[in-house]
């Protein structure tokens, strides 16, 4: 089924060296990135790392200081918002207050002079399961609607490339979830290049094949969501991207494979092809779910690493208990043990050893000052609560 | 305050009365009591005195007084020896507005959307002119476009216009009154409906191919409707019902309705002629002002 087949062969978004400075203040720097034709593409990063400038670039409503955009082999960095083949879903959702759902959404057709939109907008109201709507105001739907009808508005134009700005940032959890869904099963559908930004880490790897997450109008890591959870390339995105222990550490180079590190007095390895880094400061890193707790250092299986410490906290949250366990030196480590019934809750106060297997760490750089790094559970990133 | 502040918290706390169905009914009457009293003595009741003037004997006069015979050829009468005048009081007030609304509309813009920090100064500055006398800024015009002003002089150098030319009691200098005294009215009601307007949905009509003025068609103007009717009607009306800047800026030859009024009373002392013109004036304006809001079908102006 392929109600969207598109009527020019789009290509490859390509940002080349974009730069947007507001006065002196740099707000995306000298950006460069892909993304491929028909991908769902999410810019990840906290409010103010310029991901909505760099989408808003993309649409025509800024203009780059320097840099291009690139649709294909064209550069439409410098076309007016209405020349261009992208369309944008708004936060606010944007839509016009005086019109019908039908007349919102037969808006884009309407001004490139088509006709007849009676049969295409009824497929797209019915695409975001809203038919039957059309009569109504924008005013008299739910926040769940009004988003599917910036959805359809955008939708029903085919862009070559559809952007949207945060556009489940106003919905409520549970919508929020559902919309998810619904937006990677309209993506999938009609094949168009998604772009989408958002401050929700969860939201982003739910829904797109790649992930650039943002900083200061700098990329700091692209790719899968997988890739980027297990294997993160800075501690920053270690950090934003759902939570990690980050040890601080010195690595001594790679011998036979591994990389022997060593933090806090004690001695670790990691695989070399784990290590971004493998001589000087490094941050080994460990994620809270790779951590498991037992009762003494005895327990931890062959081939496994282990620290030792005391627990001070243990948060039961249904799905699986999430534990503090100070460690000698003072840095409380994550832990999070699913509640699979195979592990017995380890009660607050008890000295316990948690131990995690070397193919689970992975190794960061490190500036020399910086010192471990843990994600505390009630000090999250922004969008990053589940 | 401070002063205030032992005497509030000595009071018991205040409960709310148990409700009295009788006195909450009545409570909405009694607010409107005042205004309507108002209402009805300065309004109502003249209202009804000029309606019975205009059928007053018309050849009656203030020395041998007046008689209600239901004289309604009054109407006719009026119309028939008038109706120049009334034509061209909707003409001037119509050019007017024109006028106003190619002034009014760029400016209650630029205010609302544009002016970042100097909006307030500007608005300032759209209200100041009241701040004195309608009649003084009248006269102030008058001196501007006088046969031997400054204004005049430029433009008979710069051969716009001829050596004996005027501005000065033309049609063009009482339009121009027009415009200028109330525009005003026109711009604050417009200023009110796009400084509601979010910028953000100008953006959505470009993304969705809207050019910048197919997004104004589409979007900025359905969207500023209710402040351009109500500030049309704010101008038109009073506008249409003028005698100030005929009689001040024009010569006869520019009078509207409202100098015919203003004669009849004042100065032929015609009663029954002056209450007619007066309740054929607000007829039509009436009519005028209710063809309009059909066909802008504006629900929140009415």
């Amino acid at each position: 089924m392929t109600p969207m087949a598109r009527e020019t062969p789009a290509g490859d978004l390509r940002l080349a060296n974009l730069t947007k400075r507001f006065g002196i203040f740099t707000a995306v720097d000298d950006l460069s990135l892909t993304v491929a034709q028909g991908s769902f593409f999410a810019l990840l990063g906290a409010s103010g790392c310029g991901k909505t400038t760099t989408l808003r670039m993309i649409a025509g409503l800024e203009e780059p200081t320097s840099g291009q955009v690139l649709l294909g082999d064209t550069d439409i960095a410098r076309l007016r918002p209405y020349k261009r083949p992208v369309n944008t879903v708004f936060q606010s959702y944007a839509l016009f207050p005086h019109l019908s759902i039908f007349e919102n959404v037969a808006f884009g057709l309407r001004r490139r002079g088509i006709r007849s939109v009676d049969d295409e907008v009824t497929r797209m109201l019915s695409l975001v399961q809203l038919d039957g709507y059309g009569a109504r105001r924008p005013a008299q739907l739910s926040g769940g609607q009004q988003q599917r009808v910036a959805l359809a508005r955008a939708l029903i134009n085919r862009p070559q490339v559809l952007l949207l700005d945060e556009p489940l940032g106003a919905l409520d959890l549970k919508l929020r979830r559902q919309m998810q869904i619904e937006l990677k099963r309209i993506q999938t559908e009609v094949g168009i290049t998604f772009v989408h930004v958002t401050h929700d880490q969860e939201e982003a790897m739910t829904m797109a094949d790649t992930v650039a997450v943002m900083n200061a109008g700098r990329i700091e890591q692209l790719g899968a969501p997988a890739d980027l959870y297990e294997f993160p390339a800075t501690a920053f995105v270690a950090n934003f991207l759902g939570q990690s222990n980050l040890l601080a550490a010195e690595a001594a180079g790679t011998t036979g494979g591994d990389v022997a590190v060593t933090a806090h007095g004690a001695r670790f390895s990691v695989p070399a092809g784990r290590a971004r880094a493998d001589r000087g400061p490094v941050h080994l890193g460990v994620r809270p779910e790779k951590l498991h707790l037992v009762g003494s250092a005895d327990q931890v299986p062959q081939g496994h690493q282990h620290v030792t410490g005391v627990v001070t906290d243990a948060s039961y949250v249904g799905v699986s208990t999430q534990y503090l366990l100070r460690t000698g030196w003072g840095t409380e480590l994550l832990v999070f043990a699913a509640n699979s019934g195979a592990v017995a809750q380890v009660p607050v106060g008890s000295e316990a050893v948690a131990y995690w297997d070397p193919r689970h760490a992975f190794l960061l750089p490190r500036d020399a000052d910086d010192t471990d790094r843990t994600s505390p559970v009630l000090d999250e990133p922004v969008g990053a609560s589940s | 305050m401070t002063l205030l502040a032992p005497t509030r918290a000595g009071q018991p706390p205040s409960v709310p009365p148990a409700a009295r169905p009788g006195r909450r009914r009545l409570l909405p009457y009694l607010l409107l009591l005042p205004g309507a009293a108002w209402l009805l003595i300065f309004f109502g009741v003249p209202l009804a005195q000029l309606a019975a003037a205009s059928l007053y004997d018309p050849s009656g006069s203030l020395s041998t007084g007046y008689t209600l015979t239901w004289a309604f050829g009054n109407y006719p009468d009026v119309l028939q020896a008038y109706w120049p005048q009334f034509l061209r009081s909707f003409g001037y007030a119509g050019l007017a507005l024109v006028l106003a609304l190619l002034l009014g509309y760029p400016l209650a813009y630029a205010i609302a959307q544009k002016a970042g920090r100097w909006k307030n100064l500007l608005l300032v500055c759209v209200v100041a002119p009241m701040f004195t006398s309608f009649l003084v800024r009248t006269l102030a015009w008058k001196t501007i476009l006088s046969d031997n002003g400054a204004l005049v002089g430029l433009l008979r150098d710069v051969h716009l216009l001829a050596p004996d030319g005027r501005l000065l009691a033309t049609p063009f200098a009482v339009v121009l009154g027009l415009t200028y005294n109330f525009l005003p009215f026109l711009v604050l009601p417009l200023y009110a409906s796009l400084e509601r307007l979010d910028p953000r949905l100008l953006e959505a009509a470009t993304d969705l191919y809207a050019s910048p003025t197919q997004a104004f068609r589409r979007v900025t103007l359905p969207l500023s409707m209710p402040g351009l009717v109500a500030g049309t009607l704010l101008f038109f009306i009073p506008a249409s019902g003028d005698y100030i800047n005929a009689e001040l800026l024009g010569t006869p030859n520019e009078y509207m309705i409202g100098n015919v009024i203003d004669s009849a009373f004042l100065v032929r002392l015609d009663y029954p002629q002056g209450a007619a013109l007066s309740f054929l004036l607000m007829a039509a304006i009436l009519a005028v002002v209710f063809g309009y809001l059909r066909r802008a079908g504006t629900e929140e102006v009415l």
